[in-house]
Protein backbone atom coordinates (compact mmCIF):
# COMPACT_ATOMS: atom_id res chain seq x y z
CA UNK A 1 0.00 0.00 0.00
CA UNK A 2 1.36 3.51 -1.41
CA UNK A 3 0.67 6.98 -0.47
CA UNK A 4 0.54 9.26 -3.55
CA UNK A 5 0.96 13.34 -2.73
CA UNK A 6 -0.99 15.69 -4.76
CA UNK A 7 -0.47 19.55 -4.44
CA UNK A 8 -3.94 21.26 -5.33
CA UNK A 9 -3.13 24.49 -3.40
CA UNK A 10 -4.33 27.95 -5.47
CA UNK A 11 -6.97 25.70 -7.44
CA UNK A 12 -10.57 26.80 -7.33
CA UNK A 13 -13.07 24.95 -8.08
CA UNK A 14 -13.71 22.28 -10.11
CA UNK A 15 -10.12 21.27 -10.50
CA UNK A 16 -9.63 19.92 -6.78
CA UNK A 17 -12.59 17.08 -7.34
CA UNK A 18 -11.24 17.01 -11.21
CA UNK A 19 -7.16 16.36 -10.38
CA UNK A 20 -8.39 13.86 -7.44
CA UNK A 21 -10.39 12.01 -9.65
CA UNK A 22 -7.96 11.95 -12.39
CA UNK A 23 -5.41 11.21 -9.82
CA UNK A 24 -7.47 7.78 -8.57
CA UNK A 25 -7.54 6.49 -11.08
CA UNK A 26 -4.06 5.88 -11.45
CA UNK A 27 -3.50 4.38 -7.85
CA UNK A 28 -3.99 0.82 -7.35
CA UNK A 29 -7.00 -0.30 -5.12
CA UNK A 30 -6.12 -0.04 -1.53
CA UNK A 31 -3.91 2.95 -2.05
CA UNK A 32 -3.66 6.36 -0.44
CA UNK A 33 -3.32 9.86 -2.01
CA UNK A 34 -2.91 12.63 0.39
CA UNK A 35 -3.96 16.08 -0.63
CA UNK A 36 -2.99 19.49 0.47
CA UNK A 37 -5.65 22.10 -1.13
CA UNK A 38 -6.38 26.13 -0.35
CA UNK A 39 -10.06 26.36 -1.54
CA UNK A 40 -12.35 26.07 1.59
CA UNK A 41 -14.99 24.61 -1.09
CA UNK A 42 -13.04 21.24 -1.06
CA UNK A 43 -14.54 20.99 2.23
CA UNK A 44 -18.03 20.23 0.71
CA UNK A 45 -16.90 18.72 -2.29
CA UNK A 46 -14.66 15.87 -0.99
CA UNK A 47 -16.62 14.62 1.18
CA UNK A 48 -19.63 14.65 -1.66
CA UNK A 49 -17.07 13.33 -4.51
CA UNK A 50 -16.18 10.41 -1.96
CA UNK A 51 -19.93 9.83 -1.50
CA UNK A 52 -20.77 9.74 -5.09
CA UNK A 53 -18.11 7.59 -6.52
CA UNK A 54 -18.04 5.19 -3.53
CA UNK A 55 -14.35 6.28 -2.77
CA UNK A 56 -12.92 6.15 0.82
CA UNK A 57 -12.15 10.14 2.62
CA UNK A 58 -9.60 8.88 5.52
CA UNK A 59 -9.50 12.80 6.99
CA UNK A 60 -10.07 16.01 5.88
CA UNK A 61 -8.52 18.75 8.18
CA UNK A 62 -7.53 22.48 8.20
CA UNK A 63 -4.24 22.57 9.13
CA UNK A 64 -2.43 25.05 10.71
CA UNK A 65 -2.01 27.66 7.78
CA UNK A 66 -4.89 28.26 5.48
CA UNK A 67 -4.73 24.85 3.68
CA UNK A 68 -6.72 21.94 4.06
CA UNK A 69 -5.38 18.38 4.31
CA UNK A 70 -7.02 15.24 3.18
CA UNK A 71 -6.39 11.72 2.22
CA UNK A 72 -8.96 9.73 0.06
CA UNK A 73 -8.46 5.62 -0.36
CA UNK A 74 -9.00 4.37 -3.66
CA UNK A 75 -11.53 1.40 -2.22
CA UNK A 76 -12.99 0.58 -5.96
CA UNK B 1 -25.34 15.23 -3.97
CA UNK B 2 -27.03 12.07 -2.15
CA UNK B 3 -25.50 8.28 -2.97
CA UNK B 4 -26.61 6.75 -5.81
CA UNK B 5 -27.13 3.01 -4.82
CA UNK B 6 -28.20 1.84 -8.35
CA UNK B 7 -25.36 1.23 -10.72
CA UNK B 8 -26.09 3.33 -12.79
CA UNK B 9 -24.45 6.50 -13.07
CA UNK B 10 -26.70 9.94 -12.52
CA UNK B 11 -26.56 11.89 -16.02
CA UNK B 12 -26.36 16.00 -16.52
CA UNK B 13 -27.55 17.53 -19.67
CA UNK B 14 -26.71 20.99 -19.96
CA UNK B 15 -27.77 23.56 -22.66
CA UNK B 16 -24.80 25.91 -23.55
CA UNK B 17 -26.51 28.44 -25.92
CA UNK B 18 -24.45 31.90 -25.60
CA UNK B 19 -20.73 31.98 -26.32
CA UNK B 20 -19.90 35.00 -23.99
CA UNK B 21 -17.15 34.26 -21.30
CA UNK B 22 -19.76 34.66 -18.87
CA UNK B 23 -21.49 32.40 -20.44
CA UNK B 24 -18.98 29.88 -21.27
CA UNK B 25 -17.40 28.98 -17.66
CA UNK B 26 -20.74 27.49 -16.42
CA UNK B 27 -21.14 24.85 -18.80
CA UNK B 28 -17.66 23.76 -18.52
CA UNK B 29 -17.33 24.10 -14.34
CA UNK B 30 -20.49 22.07 -13.76
CA UNK B 31 -19.61 19.80 -17.39
CA UNK B 32 -16.34 18.41 -15.75
CA UNK B 33 -17.23 18.55 -11.60
CA UNK B 34 -20.38 16.44 -12.21
CA UNK B 35 -18.13 14.15 -14.30
CA UNK B 36 -15.82 14.19 -11.39
CA UNK B 37 -18.02 12.82 -9.31
CA UNK B 38 -18.83 9.96 -11.89
CA UNK B 39 -21.70 11.47 -13.70
CA UNK B 40 -22.78 10.92 -17.11
CA UNK B 41 -22.70 14.32 -18.83
CA UNK B 42 -23.99 15.75 -22.22
CA UNK B 43 -23.55 19.53 -23.46
CA UNK B 44 -25.52 20.25 -26.21
CA UNK B 45 -24.34 23.33 -27.99
CA UNK B 46 -26.62 25.62 -29.85
CA UNK B 47 -26.64 28.84 -31.20
CA UNK B 48 -23.79 30.91 -29.94
CA UNK B 49 -22.61 28.36 -27.89
CA UNK B 50 -22.07 26.44 -30.53
CA UNK B 51 -19.09 28.96 -31.02
CA UNK B 52 -17.28 27.90 -27.68
CA UNK B 53 -16.64 24.20 -29.56
CA UNK B 54 -14.83 25.85 -32.37
CA UNK B 55 -10.93 25.22 -32.30
CA UNK B 56 -9.45 28.52 -31.30
CA UNK B 57 -11.81 30.97 -28.97
CA UNK B 58 -11.61 34.21 -27.47
CA UNK B 59 -14.86 34.43 -25.71
CA UNK B 60 -15.59 38.20 -24.49
CA UNK B 61 -17.81 39.85 -21.60
CA UNK B 62 -20.27 42.50 -22.23
CA UNK B 63 -20.67 45.71 -19.73
CA UNK B 64 -23.44 47.46 -22.00
CA UNK B 65 -25.63 44.36 -21.67
CA UNK B 66 -25.02 42.90 -17.95
CA UNK B 67 -25.32 46.31 -15.68
CA UNK B 68 -24.30 43.82 -13.00
CA UNK B 69 -21.16 43.38 -13.60
CA UNK B 70 -19.01 44.45 -10.81
CA UNK B 71 -16.93 46.88 -12.43
CA UNK B 72 -13.51 46.79 -10.76
CA UNK B 73 -9.94 46.62 -11.32
CA UNK B 74 -7.52 43.63 -11.12
CA UNK B 75 -4.31 45.44 -10.37
CA UNK B 76 -3.05 48.29 -7.56
CA UNK B 77 -3.84 48.37 -4.04
CA UNK B 78 -6.10 46.31 -2.22
CA UNK B 79 -7.87 49.62 -1.75
CA UNK B 80 -7.87 50.47 -5.35
CA UNK B 81 -8.91 47.19 -6.61
CA UNK B 82 -12.29 47.20 -4.12
CA UNK B 83 -13.47 50.79 -5.90
CA UNK B 84 -16.67 49.92 -7.78
CA UNK B 85 -16.16 51.78 -10.98
CA UNK B 86 -19.52 53.76 -11.61
CA UNK B 87 -18.84 53.52 -15.86
CA UNK B 88 -22.00 55.28 -17.32
CA UNK B 89 -23.69 53.10 -20.06
CA UNK B 90 -22.60 55.36 -23.08
CA UNK B 91 -19.22 55.11 -22.27
CA UNK B 92 -19.75 50.96 -22.57
CA UNK B 93 -20.60 51.01 -25.88
CA UNK B 94 -17.20 52.76 -27.63
CA UNK B 95 -15.71 50.80 -29.63
CA UNK B 96 -12.79 48.20 -27.76
CA UNK B 97 -14.71 48.71 -24.54
CA UNK B 98 -15.73 45.45 -24.31
CA UNK B 99 -12.06 44.28 -25.61
CA UNK B 100 -10.41 46.23 -22.42
CA UNK B 101 -13.32 44.44 -19.89
CA UNK B 102 -12.57 41.09 -21.56
CA UNK B 103 -8.96 41.37 -20.42
CA UNK B 104 -9.68 43.05 -17.15
CA UNK B 105 -11.96 40.35 -16.03
CA UNK B 106 -9.33 37.81 -17.73
CA UNK B 107 -6.80 39.02 -15.55
CA UNK B 108 -9.17 39.11 -12.50
CA UNK B 109 -9.88 35.49 -13.08
CA UNK B 110 -6.13 34.28 -13.59
CA UNK B 111 -5.59 36.33 -10.44
CA UNK B 112 -7.74 34.34 -7.99
CA UNK B 113 -6.25 30.82 -9.42
CA UNK B 114 -9.34 30.31 -12.06
CA UNK B 115 -8.62 27.70 -15.09
CA UNK B 116 -8.94 29.24 -18.17
CA UNK B 117 -12.38 28.66 -20.55
CA UNK B 118 -10.14 26.61 -22.91
CA UNK B 119 -8.56 24.60 -19.63
CA UNK B 120 -11.76 24.07 -18.47
CA UNK B 121 -12.85 22.74 -21.95
CA UNK B 122 -9.75 20.20 -22.82
CA UNK B 123 -10.80 19.04 -18.85
CA UNK B 124 -14.16 17.99 -20.12
CA UNK B 125 -13.23 16.55 -23.07
CA UNK B 126 -10.46 14.22 -21.17
CA UNK B 127 -13.12 13.51 -18.20
CA UNK B 128 -15.58 12.07 -21.52
CA UNK B 129 -18.29 14.80 -21.45
CA UNK B 130 -19.85 14.53 -24.42
CA UNK B 131 -20.30 17.36 -26.27
CA UNK B 132 -23.37 17.64 -28.88
CA UNK B 133 -23.22 20.49 -31.56
CA UNK B 134 -26.42 21.29 -32.68
CA UNK B 135 -27.17 20.47 -36.08
CA UNK B 136 -29.81 23.10 -37.31
CA UNK B 137 -27.77 26.00 -36.04
CA UNK B 138 -24.46 24.58 -37.43
CA UNK B 139 -26.35 24.92 -40.96
CA UNK B 140 -28.28 28.32 -40.24
CA UNK B 141 -24.83 30.00 -39.26
CA UNK B 142 -22.43 27.56 -41.38
CA UNK B 143 -20.39 26.31 -39.32
CA UNK B 144 -18.74 22.62 -40.33
CA UNK B 145 -17.94 20.28 -38.06
CA UNK B 146 -13.97 20.77 -39.35
CA UNK B 147 -14.68 24.18 -37.98
CA UNK B 148 -14.38 22.42 -34.23
CA UNK B 149 -12.66 20.86 -31.57
CA UNK B 150 -12.57 16.87 -32.40
CA UNK B 151 -15.27 15.16 -30.54
CA UNK B 152 -18.44 17.07 -30.98
CA UNK B 153 -21.09 15.40 -32.97
CA UNK B 154 -24.27 16.43 -33.87
CA UNK B 155 -27.39 14.62 -32.07
CA UNK B 156 -28.68 12.49 -35.75
CA UNK B 157 -25.03 10.96 -35.28
CA UNK B 158 -24.71 9.56 -31.56
CA UNK B 159 -28.07 10.16 -29.57
CA UNK B 160 -27.16 11.26 -26.08
CA UNK B 161 -29.37 7.94 -25.29
CA UNK B 162 -27.31 5.65 -26.68
CA UNK B 163 -24.31 4.88 -25.16
CA UNK B 164 -22.32 6.25 -22.29
CA UNK B 165 -19.04 8.27 -22.75
CA UNK B 166 -16.06 6.45 -22.44
CA UNK B 167 -13.49 8.45 -20.23
CA UNK B 168 -9.91 8.93 -22.02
Amino acid sequence: MTTTTLDLKGLLCPMPIVRIAQAVKTVAIGDTIEALATDPGVLADIPAWARSTGQELVSIEKTDGKAIRFIVKRVK
Amino acid sequence: MSKSNSDKPRRLAIIASKGTLDWAYPPFILGSAAAAMGWEVGIFFTFYGLTLLQKEIHPQVSPLGNPAMPMKMPFGPEGFQNIQWPIPVAMMSIPGFNAMATGLMKKTFANKGVASVVELRDTCVALGVRMIACQMTLDVFGFGQEDFIPGPRSPERQPFSSSPPTPT
